[in-house]
């Protein structure tokens, strides 16, 4: 009897981990096994985070490796894990994007119309950096002061 | 008047000293606990029995407390979170922080206060009654047939017990947010999903239960083994089981998460 209740109790212990990870977690996350590296600079990264998703019309194709700071060109230095069956041509655009107004930053994917498409390790050459609101507003408000002065 | 300083300063060194002894003895208590271990696992059916007294006779106030506990997160964040209009991120609030933090501290203080010291007093009554004595007349090692099996059935359990307090408080969350207040369940689940990685958040929560259980059940046991053989001995130790144990458990706490959830 005493096992009988031990015995459930276990299965019920081990039964809410499964659901934590299939349920709660994300288990199906893409493993190194079927993934390809490519790399970006990017001027400025903004907020972006390791483990970023990294989306092509919205769909998620991949991660956000890792980030480096790449000190002969004063760039960042992005490793993006992109799922093996999804190919790239060669003048894709990557851009770092926000998701809705406070969301959190990830890396959009353009696809171009090259024949070629990219292979594991290579560099991204068109890319475009994250929007940094201060230097928006100082662009804006510096347009503004010019076209005050033409008027005049 | 100078004597008295010197008697004070005296005080401050005699329980400086003591403090130090008792922590040497307990880590010699744990090593020997571990070392007699093999006679548990050769004789499973003692961790069995300890397993349903520490493990299943818990089970009733940790998925209670769970359900509750995910529940008022559940109201608490929809109130938060709608000011900012992002209601949909409710179950990402409430996953993260059952998995994260509240499942394996709150159940590890639950459990402190419920399997811990009903340990300590057992153990406790135990030597005051001389039945420890008796058995090693016996050549018996109590150490072996009485406190590794309630050892190791506090570390099997812990974990257990602090996944299903998560499963249940998600399942509060889900019950609150989604089926009461009415946030769309496709994004509860969607973003929940999106959010909560199996290795970073989940792994590290087992983890971290599994460190509470250590913690929890050796504090337990060295206070009863070390109990004075009377009423008042077996009482203190217990208040000194719960209170020392919820103690390691939240500087711990803290110590793991500094470690586990440094930035990004």
């Amino acid at each position: 009897m005493l096992d009988l209740w031990v015995g459930l109790f276990v299965c019920a212990g081990i039964g809410a981990l499964l659901v934590l990870a299939l349920k709660v977690g994300n288990m199906s996350g893409f493993s190194a096994a079927d993934t390809y590296q490519l790399y970006a600079n990017f001027d400025n990264i903004g907020g972006l985070k390791p483990r970023a998703p990294v989306k092509s019309a919205g769909v998620v194709v991949g991660r956000v490796a890792e980030i480096t700071f790449n000190n002969d060109r004063f760039t960042a230095r992005v490793a993006l894990r992109i799922e093996k069956n999804f190919k790239f041509p060669t003048d894709t655009t990557a851009s770092i994007l926000t998701s809705g107004l406070l969301g959190e930053q990830y890396v959009g994917l353009e696809g171009g119309g090259d024949d070629k498409t990219l292979a594991p390790g290579d560099t991204l050459k068109l890319t475009q950096s994250a929007v940094v609101l201060e230097k928006l507003i100082s662009q804006f408000l510096y347009s503004k002061a010019a076209e005050g002065d033409s008027k005049k | 008047m100078p004597e008295r300083a010197a008697i004070s300063v005296r005080r401050i060194g005699h329980v400086t000293v003591e403090g130090v002894l008792r922590l040497g003895y307990a880590a010699r208590f744990i090593a020997l606990t571990l070392l007699h271990s093999g006679t548990s696992f050769r004789r499973l059916r003692l961790v069995i029995r300890e397993l349903y007294f520490t493990g299943v006779l818990s089970l009733i106030i940790i998925v209670v407390s769970g359900l509750f506990v995910g529940m008022v997160l559940g109201f608490q964040g929809f109130q938060t979170l709608q000011t900012y209009g992002s209601e949909s991120a409710l179950g990402v609030l409430v996953a993260l922080s059952l998995v994260r933090e509240l499942g394996p501290v709150v159940s590890a203080l639950l459990f402190a206060s419920r399997a811990g010291s009903a340990m300590t007093a057992e153990i406790g009554l135990m030597k005051a009654t001389e039945q420890l004595s008796a058995m090693e007349m016996m050549a018996v090692d109590p150490i072996a047939r009485v406190v590794a099996p309630r050892f190791w059935a506090g570390v099997i359990s812990m974990p257990l017990l602090a996944a299903m307090f998560s499963a249940m408080g998600v399942f509060g969350g889900y019950l609150v947010g989604v089926v009461l207040i009415g946030v769309d369940e496709g994004s509860f689940w969607s973003q929940m999903q999106n959010a909560v990685d199996f290795r970073e958040d989940i792994v590290n929560g087992v983890i971290k239960s599994f460190v509470f259980g250590i913690a929890v059940t050796s504090i337990a046991l060295f206070e009863g083994y070390d109990a004075p053989p009377t009423a008042e001995g077996v009482s203190g130790a217990t208040t000194r089981t719960v209170v020392t144990s919820s103690l390691a458990i939240l500087g711990l706490d803290f110590i793991l998460t500094s470690f586990m959830f440094r930035g990004a």
